[in-house]
């Protein structure tokens, strides 16, 4: 009986208080999905975000196609291309996760959190609310950021090089490693939303969760270069939520990755999932 | 209905809003926010323990060798006539010889010989290395570390004549080719040895003299060839070798046995790098043939100092990066709230000359971000320096003595204040512009601390591009390796190509111009 009840049917199921909660807890969540899609419709901000995300992505995924390139007279090429192609998500996921702050720090920063709350009781509801709809325009967002730079991988890359002659086969979906790589990253930029919206619910304050999801996220990368070790090397780029998440853009060398695709973007969505539960907790037990 | 108004007259004091009383109201600003300071402090304690945490982490020079020196990565670097660090592998090809005397060479070709030097599969540069050496040296043995003093045709830096490992002088500035040969000559005269070069073998030029105190009576004569690790922006750290071509070699007075022999100095390579070679892999000796006076002598490696794998001191004073975002962070606040909550136009009209209040607020920001980088570094170089220490890390690893009082420590300190003050100034600029908390933090993150990831993370040669014309060019403040002239440097061994203070300078254009486009736009937009 664990079905939504269809609005018709709802007389007949009134009697049964339990079922009764469940549907008012749903039509709650119909509800809280309206109004925080009608905010976020009309905060005009985050779509010019969310372009300049899709954008970003392209634009840098377009540049790395062109700059780096395989002249196999001078050195033996071994890059991966559908890594390369996807380059971009390293700077169009700023803005992924500026836009995952905005959606509930905005409202803190106005005091619009407070006549949300009010309409809105059911704190949890409004949370799951904001991140349903932030997993979905950041799908979208992040699905034509990937989708434009393998475009322009298949374009450019050629032109750099990595032909059939070179032994690189033309980018493709219909290869399993390149379809993971692509899916993947688009997983990986909804992860980083999630990340985003925990930790400004959490810190519910723009600034301080703009940077602390910035230097989360890029501070991994850094260690791993500076620390004299390559164990402790491996480490940071098995554990750090963006070295990690990105390991499912690697289709070559997979035997010697510091962790696997799959289970890299594992470690992200276990980073997300404590970013979320920390702000829910905090949302949950804190005064608006 | 009677009543008297009197008229309320302000007890303060009238006259202009001196810039000291504006500074003393942007100063009171910062200070009353609980939230910003306890913020920086708790930024300064978390960039020290980061320092110290980077200091420890992953540090493995913890063994030593049978010779009580460190080994780092598994290789302990010799140690030269003075004690220092210096690298030595070449191939040699010589004879003793006794007493005074003098040897004469002419090169007539230098070439790459990468090919066929490393194992198939291994990826191979093939250009000849800019510092690749191809010359005489007179030397007191054939083992790592021997004092010895060499005049030498390098690819692309003329001749030169180099002694005891960290000595350079230039000669004439030539290249050889078929059609230009270049004629070398090293003399000897008691502890005395002095190169001469000549394009005919007639006229000859002095290019100076090395005095070897202590050089033996009998000492190795001979040709050499060297070529050091790719320098090249996307070959950085590969293994690469040089073909020299010598002609009429001839040895004058002192006393030789007549018979060339070939030697590896030191092992084929003093560190195969990890990326290019499979276990197994490692380059195969130097080698040379001879066919009447005419000698082809191939080799690898290089004779100078040692420069270490990476900036250990420098990399683990990364750690003021954690400082330097809690920076930014509040310094955009600190413009941005004023904005948020209207407190801006309060300002202005207090103030209605809107360049000087953001003088002010500049000025409040950068003296505080000093104050921070002084202290958080002041206190960080020596307790990390002492860290190393304890892992073993000693100078080369970073400069000799860089403690607080020496000119390189000062450099650290004084350039990392320096740095935070350019990163508030330029934050507080983009605040300006930007007006709104998150694009100003992001923004600031974005040209700051972006680009000094960047600097570690991308390709050599983008990572050069990044340290010359982003403001990561300040983080050369920091850099405490050694720069030898005769030693090519890359960006991933933590080398800048400009020097510290013009790295700090190109950052500071960055906070100039900002600030220049943030006080056009303050003036022409409402608040």
């Amino acid at each position: 009986m664990h079905t939504v009840p269809e609005p018709h049917a709802e007389e007949h199921l009134a009697s049964e208080t339990e079922l009764a909660g469940k549907c008012s807890q749903w039509q709650d969540m119909a509800e809280a999905l309206h109004a925080e899609w009608t905010k976020l419709r009309t905060a005009g901000i985050n779509w010019w975000l969310l372009a300049g995300a899709v954008l970003v992505t392209v634009a840098i995924s377009a540049v790395a196609d062109s700059v780096i390139t395989c002249r196999p007279e001078v050195m033996s090429c071994t890059q991966d291309t559908a890594q390369l192609s996807l380059s971009g998500i390293w700077g169009g996921q700023i803005l992924v996760a500026v836009v995952a702050v905005l959606a509930i720090s905005d409202e803190y920063d106005t005091g619009m959190i407070q006549t949300t709350l009010a309409a809105m009781p059911r704190r949890g509801t409004v949370f799951a609310a904001k991140a349903l709809l932030l997993i979905a325009i950041v799908f979208v967002a992040a699905a034509l950021g990937v989708g434009g730079s393998f475009v322009a991988g298949r374009f450019i890359l050629p032109l750099s090089g990595f032909t059939a002659a070179h032994g690189f086969a033309a980018l493709s979906l219909g290869n399993a490693p390149t379809l993971r790589a692509g899916v993947g990253s688009v997983l990986y930029l909804a992860l980083i939303a999630l990340l985003g919206l925990g930790i400004a619910t959490a810190l519910r304050n723009t600034a301080s969760a703009v940077a602390s999801v910035l230097g989360l996220l890029y501070l991994f990368p850094l260690l791993a270069k500076v620390t004299g070790s390559l164990t402790w090397q491996r480490r940071y780029e098995a554990v750090g939520p963006m070295p990690a998440g990105l390991a499912i853009q690697a289709t070559k060398g997979l035997n010697v990755l510091p962790i696997q695709p799959w289970t890299g973007l594992g470690v992200l969505a276990a980073w997300a999932a404590g970013a979320m539960l920390a702000g829910w907790l905090v949302l949950l037990t804190r005064d608006a | 209905m009677n009543s008297t108004i009197t008229s309320y007259l302000s007890q303060r004091r009238q006259g202009s809003d001196g810039f000291g009383a504006l500074l003393r109201a942007e100063w009171t600003k910062f200070r009353t926010v609980p939230a910003w300071c306890m913020a920086v402090i708790l930024a300064t304690a978390g960039a020290l323990g980061f320092c110290l945490f980077l200091s420890s982490n992953g540090a493995n020079c913890s063994g030593t060798s049978p010779g009580g020196r460190p080994i780092c990565n598994g290789q302990a670097p010799p140690s030269g006539p003075g004690g220092e660090r210096v690298a030595d592998s070449y191939y040699f090809v010589h004879q003793p010889q006794q007493g005074n005397g003098s040897i004469t060479v002419q090169v007539t070709s230098l070439t790459n010989a990468t090919h066929g030097f490393l194992p198939d599969n291994v990826a191979v540069s093939d250009t000849t290395q800019p510092w690749a050496k191809a010359g005489l040296i007179v030397t007191t043995s054939t083992k790592q570390g021997a004092a010895y003093g060499a005049v030498m045709v390098t690819a692309n830096h003329g001749v030169r004549m180099q002694y005891d490992y960290t000595h350079d002088i230039a000669g004439p500035a030539v290249t050889v080719s078929s059609t230009s040969a270049e004629w070398l000559r090293l003399a000897r005269s008691g502890d005395t040895l002095t190169g001469y070069a000549s394009a005919d073998g007639t006229h000859w030029t002095k290019i100076a003299t090395a005095v070897l105190s202590g050089l033996p009576q009998r000492v190795q004569t001979g040709m050499f060839v060297a070529s050091p690790d790719s320098a090249e922006p996307h070959q950085a750290g590969m293994v690469t070798a040089a073909s020299g071509v010598f002609e009429h070699a001839s040895l004058h007075g002192g006393q030789g046995d007549g018979e060339w022999r070939g030697t590896q100095v030191g092992a084929g390579h003093p560190r195969g790098q990890t990326g290019f070679f499979e276990p197994g892999q490692q380059p195969r000796p130097g080698q040379f043939s001879q066919s009447g006076g005419t000698f082809n002598v191939t080799g690898s490696g290089d004779i100078g100092p040692y420069l270490p794998p990476d900036d250990a001191l420098g990399n683990s004073l990364l750690g003021m990066i954690i400082a330097l975002i809690v920076v930014i962070t509040v310094v955009a606040l600190y413009i941005t709230a004023e904005y948020r909550r209207g407190l801006i136009r309060t300002t202005f009209s207090a103030s209605p000359r809107r360049g000087r209040v953001l003088a002010a607020k500049a000025i409040v920001g950068a003296v505080g971000a000093f104050a921070i980088g002084l202290v958080a570094a002041a206190i960080a170089l020596p307790l990390t320096e002492r860290l190393l220490r304890s892992h073993s890390y000693a100078p080369p690893w970073w400069l000799t003595g860089a403690g607080l009082t020496s000119g390189t420590g000062l450099r650290i300190v004084l350039g990392t204040g320096a740095l935070f003050a350019i990163a508030a100034v330029l934050t507080i600029a983009i605040g300006a512009i930007a007006r709104r908390s998150a694009a100003a933090v992001t923004a600031a993150f974005v040209v700051v601390v972006l680009p000094i990831i960047l600097m570690f993370t991308l390709p050599e040669s983008a990572a050069q591009w990044v340290q010359k014309y982003t403001p990561a060019a300040a983080l050369g403040i920091q850099s405490s390796i050694p720069h030898y002239q005769q030693v090519a440097c890359y960006a991933t061994k933590g080398c800048f190509p400009l020097s510290p203070w013009a790295g700090l300078g190109v950052f500071a254009l960055y906070a100039a111009a900002s600030s220049g486009i943030a006080f056009a736009l303050l003036r022409q937009r409402d608040a």
